[in-house]
């Protein structure tokens, strides 16, 4: 990206203190992201000139609390800041980004930094809302005890940029001067012996100050990212001796750290008696009301989901004639033959398929990040977190799986506001229950297949409710049976940092946005368009000269293989046909709706009409003459609809957001298990009792 | 002289001094960490809707936390 020699600043502070904001305003669009190799976990780098010209190079370290790592995010901060990461070089100067109006617990965090060494420039960043506080901070102060430059800022206007950029290009920035507290005699004492132990197996380097062994023996991080398996029995072991030798030297070691923060803060820092009301506070009173809150809660989200469902059916419904067009053209233009139709029904088929998603999850990470941005998302959490808690998850996780009512790709995907990696992983786990869009089509298509029109819409309509209930009941068991039984580890409590209101930064949102529809469409979009392509030619190939679509598509490989798995679904009472249909579908659920479409053989003028299908569904038979699609066998189909797991894209994101093959298929194998099992009880029991 | 009452326990709009945490558990080390030390002031600010979590100002940050945490911080009545 740049030249090896420019300087690399990491950009460091705790969540909510404006940090990425601050790494937006300064690197503009030149930044790449990418993932940490092994965790999930964004890096984030970029750059931007001084103004003498010269080359920054930029990281923006994710967001923490403390160097004694919690969660994957805050191991990665350690073990960047400490250079114990071969793909990641140890930064030459660190930006402190501190929440000024927050001062004290930020400094929590920062004097910790500070003792690294690393030559610093702290931006005091908000600096409006503290003065809003009357607050009065002795910037001068502040920067003779530290030992180095402080910047009075405010990231989001862009005030006191050019004095930090000025700062941040320093050939002589100071290391900081400060240190709080000397370790207690006996607790270096202990860290000196299990530094020379860790020394000896290369965990450490001979020439490392105590820090780094002490940062790695405090490591709480249940994943352990960043410390190999060979070195974790060694650490684990200097612990329990640590803790033996003096139990309770960590909460020592805080109660020391706040003791010098507070004198610090008692020097620099005048708060008034009376601090006038701020804005969150009014708002809050509003937003948190036992009453208004709720309700508010669900005005937005119906909102939101009007937004989703509605508003994007008009961007939808232009892809898809967009795409259409594009195929008419390419069959005027080319002769017919193998090639016209894998461009035409395999790839632009395939590829309209993925695009047709867009416009939803563009709305639905547009919102996500305006609450975000803007704080109301810690207070969704915080409303919802009791309802949440019932099956063992907490608040963070209810908008990633609300989300996946709409798309569970977004939805998971919007699972990295979850900080404890236990709860996220559940959460990806149970969101493709929540059922989506692309099972609608399937769902009216079977519930009009299995009630007589004379049936009310209302009852029509109950059944559908009923279906989407059965796929929540079923995520918030598996969420509990996942929170009990399969996943070791104790729960991370749940602990909640409420941020002061913010006027939203349209741009870094923006640019949000756009970086998730890309990561979207490259990964999801390249996997769904190698699948659409197979399974186009699963269902073309080989071919034979039958002018009838129905019986080539018997013919084909798809066909085979419907015929191949019939011994399988036949007790779930589904016949080869509908065995293509469930091959289909794994490119994306609503894709059996086209597939039965051929394998019937129905043309309709109107792709959107069911109606013919819905009749031809009626009237197949049995070889003994009784209808395929009995309500026995629309119920099975129905519930196993529900809880299959079909999506490829999901898979992929699956993948890619649990770093492992091994919980893709696990939960492949969980959610389709269910689904057959609950099939074949319903067919079997339904059938033994005379249906 | 009064016996330490536990922040759950304290009512909405009340203050208090944080007395002690148990130590050694993981999850209450982070709320040290996040300023929730002895001797540090606490104002609970409310509960949320559903009863929990309770939110808490420490250090001037907003915290949130549940039932399950805060029974096990001990506080005193702040002095007037």
């Amino acid at each position: 990206m740049s030249a090896p020699d420019s300087p690399l600043l990491a950009i460091v502070g705790n969540p909510n203190s404006g940090k990425t904001t601050l790494f937006n305003l300064l690197t503009g669009l030149r930044q790449k992201v990418a993932n940490y190799p092994g965790v999930t976990v964004e890096k984030k780098i970029g750059e931007c000139w001084s103004q003498h010209g010269k080359k920054l190079r930029l990281i923006d370290l994710p967001g923490a609390y403390s160097l004694n790592a919690r969660s994957p995010d805050e191991a990665v901060l350690r073990d960047v800041l400490l250079g114990r990461r071969s793909d990641t070089p140890k930064p030459d100067k660190v930006v402190l980004v501190l929440d000024a109006a927050n001062l004290e617990r930020n400094l929590y965090l920062a004097t910790q930094i500070l003792e690294l060494g690393l030559p610093t420039v702290i931006a005091l960043n908000m600096i409006d809302i503290a003065e809003g506080k009357n607050w009065r901070i002795d910037v001068k102060k502040l920067s003779d005890e530290l030992g180095v430059p402080v910047i009075p800022m405010q990231a989001t206007s862009g005030q006191g940029l050019l004095e930090l950029k000025s700062a941040m290009s320093r050939e002589d920035l100071p290391q900081p001067r400060w240190h709080s507290a000397p370790l207690p005699e006996e607790i270096r004492a202990s860290v000196l012996a299990t530094r020379a132990e860790l020394v000896l197996t290369g965990a450490v380097q001979e020439k490392s100050s105590l820090l780094e062994p002490l940062y790695l023996l405090s490591d709480h991080d249940p994943l352990h990212a960043g410390i190999k398996d060979t070195q974790l029995g060694q650490i684990s072991r200097g612990r329990a001796a640590l803790e033996k030798a003096h139990p309770g030297w960590e909460d020592q070691l805080v109660n020391d750290r706040y003791s010098a923060i507070e004198k610090l803060c008692r020097e620099v820092l005048v708060r008034p008696d009376q601090e006038p009301v701020t804005i969150t506070q009014k708002l809050d009173r509003w937003l948190l009301h036992p009453i208004f809150g709720g309700a508010f809660v669900l005005a937005f989200l119906v909102f939101l989901f009007y937004l989703i469902f509605k508003v994007a059916e008009g961007p939808m419904g232009w892809i898809e004639a967009a795409f259409a067009a594009l195929g008419s053209w390419v069959t005027g233009v080319m002769p017919p033959g193998d090639l016209r139709d894998l461009i035409v029904d395999g790839a632009i088929n395939g590829v309209s398929g993925v695009v047709v998603f867009l416009p939803q999850i563009l709305i639905l990470f547009f919102f996500i990040g305006i609450m975000e941005d803007t704080g109301y998302m810690a207070r969704l959490a915080f409303i919802m977190d009791r309802l949440m808690s019932v099956v063992g998850l907490n608040g963070k996780a209810f908008l990633p799986f609300l989300s996946s009512y709409a798309c569970a790709v977004p939805g998971i995907m919007a699972t990295r506001t979850i900080d404890s990696p236990k709860d996220r992983l559940i959460t990806i786990l149970i969101a493709p229950l929540a059922s989506c869009s692309a099972r609608l089509p399937v769902y009216l298509l079977l519930i009009s297949a299995l009630m007589p029109d004379s049936v009310s819409l209302w009852a029509k309509a109950g059944i559908m409710v009923g279906l989407y209930a059965l796929g929540t009941l079923g995520a918030f068991g598996f969420a509990w049976v996942l929170n009990k039984g399969v996943m070791r580890g104790a729960n991370a409590p749940m602990i909640l940092e409420m941020p002061s209101y913010k006027m939203p930064s349209i741009k870094g949102i923006l640019l949000l946005v756009w970086q998730r529809a890309k990561a979207f469409l490259l990964r999801a979009g390249t996997v769904i368009f190698g699948i659409s392509i197979l399974i186009w030619a699963a269902s073309t190939y080989p071919k034979s000269d039958s002018p009838d679509a129905s019986v080539r598509l018997e013919q084909s490989i798809a066909g085979h293989a419907g015929h191949l798995i019939e011994p399988v679904i036949a007790p779930l009472g589904y016949d080869w046909k509908i065995g293509i249909g469930l091959i289909g579908s794994f490119a994306a659920r609503e894709v059996f709706v086209n597939t039965m479409a051929v394998v019937y053989a129905v043309q309709s003028e109107d792709e959107e009409d069911m109606t013919p299908l819905r009749d031809r569904l009626r009237q197949e038979t049995r070889a003994n003459g009784k209808p395929v699609y009995s309500p026995l066998v629309c119920i099975s189909l129905l519930v196993f609809y529900v809880f299959a797991m079909q999506c490829v894209s999901t898979m992929a994101i699956v993948k890619r957001e649990t770093g492992s093959w091994g919980w893709m298929w696990f939960q492949l194998a969980a959610m389709t298990g269910t689904a057959y099992v609950l099939a074949l009880m319903i067919f079997q029991i339904g059938t033994a009792m005379g249906y | 002289m009064h016996l330490p009452s536990t922040l759950a326990l304290l009512p909405v709009g009340s203050s208090a001094v944080i007395h002690s945490l148990p130590t050694g558990r993981a999850g209450l080390t982070r709320l040290r960490e996040l300023g929730l030390t002895p001797g540090a002031k606490v104002e609970v600010v409310r509960r949320a809707p559903l009863g929990e979590p309770i939110q808490i100002t420490v250090r001037g940050s907003q915290l949130a936390m549940r039932n399950h945490e805060a029974e096990h911080i001990l506080v005193t009545p702040a002095e007037a």
